[in-house]
């Protein structure tokens, strides 16, 4: 909502500066986002009439004009402008003259100047060169009444601001100048000066038939014929510099004014040509696939959710939102009919938004217009109409059914406002607050009140409502503040309980960077990371490469990887944590949406250093990693790697990563088909787990230490490459006894002096028994059976 | 015995010579050993007189002692210079930097919900959390936001089917927190939230962290007492906080809170719009018909929430100054934190 500030203190004038009104409104929930000067910064521009244009000897666009204005002098003027002729009167910015500033924040000095040739002493000027409006076709034509010589500024009484207030929903009774100056009045405890409407007397006897026929959608139908009206003249210049400064461009005489009782009183109207209806008007719901071309030409299909206004045979307007164009007023129209109805929120909200349409009229509607403001409005409207282009009018025609909003009232206790506010206020000031805003006290009793609401204010309905009302015009800020209080009783801790943030630590350790991508990707970058998931997209994607929900963070992080090599990084390590979305059957409650962390790991394992000679990442750089996040449950029992297979990752370098038995993600290096698809040089390794599976600790529990010597002895055994060191372990472990208490795996080798198929193992084998020393020969007896159950299981030899 | 003196003068001559602990202890065992030169000359006492044999005797052991001190001070400085000359040898540049993988760190938006939470939970407050896709009534009719409201056009949501949305906020969070527990309530609610919006100041996902505390008794003024801490808690400065009347169709009476701005302490500058105030968050009250269709007595408790977006403040407490760089995981501004 934007309106000038002139306007508004013709309503209500505090004893405010701008500045001063602008705070006081914004903080009273009347948001001001823009206060603007409704022209801009100039000087020297008088309104001029322009006596002869010839064109110009030298240059086709230009031509050379006579113009009266610059005090009894006529001036010579090279003008460009299209419409430049003579008779028309126009803003003449005179030798001397200073125009708004440009780009590099000087005015814009007029000068004497030489065009092709041509004298010229002045300039003539559009809207847009005066920043008065977007108009920059031509010459801003002036009314025809201007007074040649006047300052522009004075005439136009451009000395003022637009304010332009960013109203909340709730507050439809804003929408209006006399809703704003309403709330200014009541913060400042001044009386508001409405305008007088009074009732228009009829001249001619002329009534259509309206009928309602969309129950509450429709509740109240004012009408009024105006007969004879002339179209051609202009609406006042004080009507169009009001709309203007309102952000409305003026059409004619008849919109014109229509429009500015939307903006004075908040009541959309509409006029129809009289002589284009067929039969009567009907108020009723249109049936579905119905056509109605709009007034701005577009040609939309009714849905049968959609109030339209009808004469006998079609739809003639979408109700409350925009006429339709086979009805509507033009330079040919004689008689009107002026429309000034009740469409209930409920029956507009969303309509407009569901063709694609916005009007200042269907965003009242939505809002909640004043139920009782109807009659008045249409009074004001012809009252304004026949000032502008006269006529006849007839008699106001009040249609109504039963379904007319009830006035409402609202309960208010005394004890509330303590308990809600947490102060107490006067009972003088309650009432004083809620009667000066338009409420009516109707009951009242030891506890409290009852209120009426009034009729323009949809968003009281409830004991809060009036609380907040208090509060807004007492001052939030001069409301009370304190501290919670609650009791510090100490609850149970979870000590096994592992945070998602003790995770990221881990891994920021090991210097990975956090990153954070978009939860939907690109449908091809996601198809390629899991091909046999159908993801979720979604309705409405802000662009194509963000219109599925991601099953995987793989492609945010690769992507972010790609985004970092463009830019000379050249070792990547992030991870991420957040929700993955998978389907698991049909419709999106079947969906899971599963928290997991990621990572990924590009380039040379370290940092460029002199410690070090540069070598890359490969899978156990991954694993690692990975492992060291795992540790932190301190299970390591519980987790296991399995060969697996992922359809983005390398088939032989890929394992599955397993807790207790389910498998709760991946880790491997990117397959190589997707890394050259992807345009990586070098291999990329990824991990991917549940949260879940990381998220629950063992609790430490101690276990006595032996105080006998520990036994180590270290074998080198040779077996077929395709064997697992994960299996020779767990045959190790079985085989071994219980006395051992550890076995490690300290060299693999492939190469030289082996078989080509086969590989060494070597594995460090430490016993130790808690009550005893143990023998050479248990140590012995020991090992005999590791090994041959070695050489049985793996055909495996000693080397 | 008449060569007593020279053979002293010639051993301790020896030892000062000597060039390493092999040469030392050769003197020491020519000399001072069994079979040594001085030790010889004791073993001829015998054949002095007893009157003599005394005086002698002390003579010998006193060249004796010498040339063992001598012996023993100079295989100390040999040592002591075998030690120097190691040290001296295992010199190395300590300014280079030392070896192993460097640190990463956390992204600017973790970094400021970490500290979010922290400020909360230490008063208390559990953190909650709950899908992304979201439910329509979750995400709006449980909010007291049913179809067609125009509030509804505020948050441009993004749909994944008729009934199902990406959370335009992590308010939903706060319904389900409802519906499963007694007051009273005290949580914060981090997340991310999607809006169909992108340009210099939006994107179409971003971070907030919601709070709601339901309890007996619970007013405006304690509303604004948590808000007000909070802000000046996180930002460690006394900084001005000012509630604004608003609406949102989840809480009444509702509140846009503005901080004065930290770039320019409230004269006016770019970064606020020339208006001196930097809006943080919006809050209010938890609206009646919230609270019923969470299943609590609004007759009993009331309570309130509050809502800020992570991004915004992210960017004024560590400076950054365009939005989407909090998206790109470029390397070099995520080192930064």
């Amino acid at each position: 909502m934007k309106l000038s500030e002139k306007w508004l203190r013709e309503w209500v004038n505090p004893n405010l500066t701008t500045e001063g009104l602008v705070e006081q409104i914004t903080m009273a929930g009347l948001e001001v986002d823009a206060v603007e000067p409704v022209a801009g910064e100039f000087s020297g521009v008088v309104v001029g009439e322009i006596l002869e244009a010839e064109q110009h000897p030298d240059a086709d666009k230009l031509r050379v004009c006579k113009v009266a204005g610059n005090g009894d002098e006529v001036c010579q003027v090279v003008c460009g402008a299209p419409n430049a002729r003579p008779g028309i009167k126009i803003p003449f910015a005179t030798v001397g003259a200073a125009l708004p500033p440009g780009e590099d924040g000087k005015p814009f000095k007029i000068k004497k100047a030489k065009l092709r040739g041509v004298e010229s002493f002045g300039m003539l000027c559009a809207q847009t060169e005066l920043q008065l409006g977007d108009d920059d076709s031509g010459l801003w034509e002036l009314a025809e009444d201007a007074p040649v010589g006047a300052d522009l500024r004075e005439y136009l009484d451009l000395n003022d601001q637009c304010i332009e207030v960013d109203l909340t929903p709730n507050r439809s009774d804003c929408l209006s100048m006399k809703g704003i100056a309403r709330d200014v009045g009541v913060l400042n405890r001044k009386e508001v000066i409405e305008p007088v409407i009074k009732a228009v007397e009829a001249q001619i006897e002329d009534t259509i038939k309206v009928s309602l026929n969309a129950g509450e959608a429709c509740s109240r139908y004012v009408g009024r014929i105006i007969r004879g009206v002339d179209v051609s003249r202009p609406s006042p210049l004080w009507m169009q510099e009001r709309l203007r400064r309102a952000g409305l461009r003026s059409i004619d005489a008849i919109v014109d004014v229509t429009n500015y009782v939307l903006l004075e009183q908040g009541q959309p109207m509409h006029a129809f040509d009289l002589n284009t209806l067929r039969g009567g008007v009907q108020a009723r719901m249109a049936d579905q696939g119905e056509k109605l071309t709009l007034l701005d030409g577009q040609e939309v299909e009714l849905n049968s959710d959609t109030m339209v206004i009808a004469d006998d045979e079609r739809a003639i307007a979408m109700a409350g939102i925009m006429g339709g164009n086979d009805t509507a007023v033009t330079g040919e129209t004689k008689d009107i009919l002026l429309e000034s109805a009740f469409f209930h929120p409920i029956a507009i909200a969303g309509r407009a938004r569901s063709y694609g349409l916005h009007t200042d009229s269907s965003h009242r509607f939505e809002r909640g217009v004043d139920y009782k403001l109807q009659e008045q409005a249409i009074e004001r409207a012809t009252q304004l109409l026949l000032d502008a282009v006269g006529g006849q009018p007839g008699p106001v025609m009040v249609t109504e059914n039963d379904q007319i909003p009830q006035d409402r009232e609202v309960t208010l206790r005394r004890e509330r406002i303590k308990s809600g506010l947490g102060f107490e206020m006067s009972d003088e000031d309650v009432i004083d607050i809620l009667t000066r805003l338009g409420l009516e006290l109707s009951v009242k009793a030891d506890t409290g009140w009852r209120f009426r609401v009034p009729s323009y204010r949809f968003d009281i309905a409830i004991e809060e409502d009036l609380l907040e009302e208090l509060a807004r015009v007492y001052g939030y800020n001069r409301l009370p503040t304190t501290s919670l209080t609650a009791d510090l009783s100490i609850l149970p801790q979870n000590e096994t309980r592992v945070g998602l943030s003790a995770v990221r630590s881990q891994l920021v350790a090991r210097g990975y960077e956090e990153a954070i991508a978009y939860s939907f990707v690109e449908p091809k970058l996601q198809q390629m990371f899991d091909p046999e998931i159908t993801p979720v997209p979604l309705q409405n994607p802000i662009s194509a490469d963000m219109a599925v929900m991601r099953t995987s963070l793989w492609p945010g992080l690769v992507s972010a990887l790609q985004y970092n090599l463009n830019r000379q990084q050249h070792r990547v390590r992030l991870f991420e944590t957040g929700q993955r979305f998978i389907p698991k059957g049909e419709g999106v409650s079947n969906l899971d949406q599963q928290p997991v962390i990621a990572g990924l790991i590009y380039g040379s394992r370290l940092e460029e250093a002199w410690t070090a000679k540069a070598e890359n990442v490969d899978f156990y750089d991954m694993k690692g990693d990975l492992e060291s996040v795992l540790a932190l449950m301190a299970d390591e029992a519980s987790f296991s790697f399995e060969v697996a297979r992922h359809p983005a990752l390398h088939p032989g370098q890929c394992a599955a990563v397993v807790r207790n038995g389910e498998q709760v993600g991946f880790v491997g290096a990117l397959h190589p088909k997707l890394q050259q698809e992807l345009g990586l040089n070098q291999s990329v390794y990824l991990f991917e787990i549940t949260q879940a599976s990381v998220a629950e600790a063992q609790l430490p529990s101690f276990q006595p230490l032996s105080k006998f010597p520990e036994v180590r002895r270290d074998i080198a055994v040779i077996v077929d490459q395709n064997i697992n060191v994960d299996s020779l372990q767990n045959t190790i472990s079985a085989a071994a006894g219980e006395q051992l208490t550890e076995l490690k795996v300290f060299d693999v080798y492939v190469g030289k002096g082996i078989d080509p198929h086969r590989k060494s193992v070597a594995l460090g084998l430490t016993f130790q028994h808690a009550s005893r020393t143990l023998t050479e020969d248990e140590i012995n007896a020991s090992m005999d059976a590791v090994i041959k159950s070695l050489e049985e299981t793996f055909n495996a030899s000693l080397r | 015995m008449e060569n007593l003196a020279a053979l002293t003068d010639e051993a301790l001559k020896l030892v000062a010579d000597a060039e390493d602990l092999a040469a030392l202890d050769h003197v020491r065992v020519e000399y001072l050993g069994k079979k040594g030169q001085i030790t010889a000359l004791l073993k001829g006492l015998g054949k002095l007189s007893a009157e003599e044999r005394p005086a002698a005797g002390a003579k010998i052991n006193e060249a004796k002692q010498k040339v063992q001190q001598q012996i023993g001070e100079r295989k100390h400085a040999m040592e002591q210079a075998a030690v120097e000359a190691k040290l001296a040898e295992e010199t190395i540049d300590v300014t280079l930097p030392g070896r192993g993988q460097t640190n990463g760190g956390l992204h600017p938006v973790t970094r400021t919900l970490e500290r979010m939470a922290n400020i909360f939970k230490a008063v208390g407050y559990d953190v909650e959390e709950g899908p992304e896709i979201e439910d329509d009534y979750h995400n709006f009719e449980a909010l007291n936001i049913p179809a067609h409201h125009p509030a509804r056009a505020m948050h441009d949501t993004f749909y994944v089917d008729a009934t199902h949305v990406l959370r335009t906020h992590t308010s939903p969070v706060q319904v389900r927190t409802m519906e499963n527990k007694e007051p009273p309530i005290r949580i914060i609610c981090p997340g991310r939230v999607y809006r169909c919006d992108s340009d210099l100041t939006h994107t179409p996902m971003f971070h907030q962290v919601e709070g709601l505390v339901v309890d007996k008794n619970i007013s405006f003024a304690d509303l604004k007492g948590t808000v007000d801490q909070f802000l000046k808690a996180f930002f460690e400065a006394d900084v001005p906080v000012r509630f604004r009347p608003s609406y949102f169709p989840f809480t009444e009476p509702s509140a846009e809170v503005d901080i004065q701005c930290t770039n320019c302490g409230g004269d006016g500058c770019r970064v606020c719009s020339h208006t001196g105030w930097l809006e943080v968050m919006g809050c209010g009250m938890v609206h009646p018909n919230v609270f019923r269709a969470s299943g609590v007595d609004p007759e009993v408790y009331t309570g309130f929430a509050f809502g800020m977006g992570v991004e915004r403040l992210a960017m004024l407490r560590y400076g950054v100054n365009d939005l989407r760089m909090f998206f790109e995981n470029d390397l070099k501004f995520l080192k930064q934190f």
